[in-house]
């Protein structure tokens, strides 16, 4: 072997071994390395937070959220579409927070099982749109809802003939 | 044209943010390019003066 | 490889040649980079429609994102001219890599800092130890290690190679940057555009940010090529060649 090979052999196994070390160590750390549960990982128990603060994230449900009247603090749901988790908060709200949107809030569990937050944060998603765009999708998604809604109706019409 | 203008500066209500972030960006940016001329031209004159030492250092 | 192209290969090992080649391509890089910059921030800013959601506020992503592509691209830039530099004693590699060290770092420090300002109106928060924030704070801290390891001896060869191997042992972070939004759960969100499929952002809204992107380039490309250039007259200012750069016809220092 050629000295130049020997350093490449050498170069070459440091980068592997700790490429191994990264990867055993990040595997043994996953559930320290998580951001956050999901409501699942929650209801299953598989985690025991006992009086921890932890994170919990899932997205906003549709019409859960509700306002106490002339204060701050808002009381909603999030969901994973599987379970969900109730989560009350006192505070100012992120601008992307809305409901569908996915967020992440940190705090503790109290004792009738809601979750107190002490913080929100928004979760934004990787797509970017432009405010036209956005409209038009969901225009054609109406239309084909309807489309839909009308070949059901064709198709069930002859049968309220009989 | 001054409405187009203000609605610019306005971001939006986004105005701190995105003009903050442009800004620190544009000067570390110029700093870098200040730095790095700055260093090329002393190693230039640390070349020279070893040179017109006669390479006593 | 045929010897034509170790020849190539040989050339740029020539500090000389490698200094006079920089001189060439200097002016270039600068023009074009600063158009680039130019033509993108006021297209960005300005022509680039708003985000739905955002609003006005995704412009930060003009600023951010060819920061946080650049601060990985140097990186694996660095870590292929520390190997080189180990594996075939190139000189020229080893200034390559320490001098690409304190603009990688700019970026990665830019790329923080610009994500902070999004992250505060939009997330709701300045800092949180999220992976992907967490292992690109840690590329901040291998841009530093680096620059301070490659400097702490007295002997510039040993420095060359001791920063080296961190250097090249560090570029197993990379791919943990770019992955941690898809391995763990993370407050930052997946890639738009460095993914398979189509990206998921407005035309309207890319074009400006890819033109942006190039302009990072090509200012990278300018600040390294003087930061190598002042990196090569330091380390051979006793050679010939730089003597013969810094004198006149006549043998006079100009």
């Amino acid at each position: 072997m050629t000295p130049r090979r020997k350093r490449m052999v050498l170069v070459l196994s440091a980068v592997a071994g700790v490429a191994i070390a990264a990867t055993l160590g990040l595997k043994a750390f996953q559930e320290n390395i998580l951001y956050y549960y999901s409501p699942t990982q929650i209801a299953s128990g598989e985690i025991t937070f006992d009086d921890r603060r932890i994170r919990v994230g899932g997205l906003v449900v549709d019409g859960s959220v509700q306002r106490e009247m002339g204060e701050l603090g808002v009381v909603f749901d999030v969901t994973d579409e599987l379970e969900s988790v109730t989560v009350a908060y006192d505070g100012i709200l992120p601008n992307l927070f809305r409901e569908g949107q996915g967020i992440i809030a940190h705090g503790r569990f109290d004792d009738d099982g809601i979750f107190i937050a002490d913080q929100i944060l928004a979760k934004h998603d990787e797509n970017y749109m432009a405010p036209e765009v956005k409209e038009s999708l969901r225009e054609a998604e109406w239309q084909r809802r309807q489309r839909e809604l009308r070949e059901q109706q064709e198709y069930s019409g002859p049968g309220e003939d009989y | 044209m001054m409405d187009w203008f203000s609605e610019f500066l306005y971001m939006d209500g986004f105005a701190v943010w995105v003009w903050s972030a442009f800004g620190v960006s544009a000067l570390v940016m110029g700093l870098m390019v200040w730095l790095v001329i700055r260093r090329h031209r002393e190693a230039l004159r640390l070349v020279r003066r070893y040179h017109s030492d006669g390479g006593s250092r | 490889m045929g010897k034509e192209s170790w020849r190539w290969f040989h050339r740029f090992g020539s500090p000389p040649h490698v200094y006079g080649l920089a001189d060439r391509m200097v002016p270039w890089f600068a023009i074009l980079g600063l158009a680039c910059l130019l033509t993108a921030t006021v297209w960005g800013l300005a022509f680039a429609p708003p985000d739905y959601e955002q609003g006005d506020g995704f412009r930060m992503i003009y600023v951010h994102v060819p920061a946080a592509w650049l601060s990985l691209f140097v990186y694996v830039l660095l870590a292929l001219a520390s190997a080189i530099g180990l594996i075939w004693r190139m000189k020229v590699a080893h200034a390559v890599a320490i001098a690409a060290a304190p603009l990688g770092a700019a970026f990665t420090f830019l790329s923080l800092a610009t994500g902070s300002i999004w992250g505060q109106p939009m997330w709701g928060t300045w800092w949180t130890w999220d992976p992907r924030l967490t292992s690109q704070l840690i590329l901040l801290f291998l841009y530093i290690g680096f620059i301070v390891l490659n400097r702490a001896f007295q002997d510039q060869r040993s420095g060359d190679r001791a920063s080296a191997l961190l250097g090249v042992v560090g570029v197993v972070n990379v791919p943990i940057i770019h992955f941690s939004v898809d391995w763990w759960h993370s407050l930052h969100q997946p890639a738009t555009i460095a993914k398979f499929g189509a990206p998921s952002i407005d035309t309207a809204m890319l074009i400006p940010l890819l033109v942006m992107a190039l302009g990072y380039k090509l200012f990278f490309a300018w600040l390294l090529l003087r930061q190598l250039q002042a990196e090569l007259l330091q380390r051979e200012r006793r050679a010939a060649w730089t003597k013969a750069l810094v004198t006149g016809p006549g043998g006079t220092v100009k």
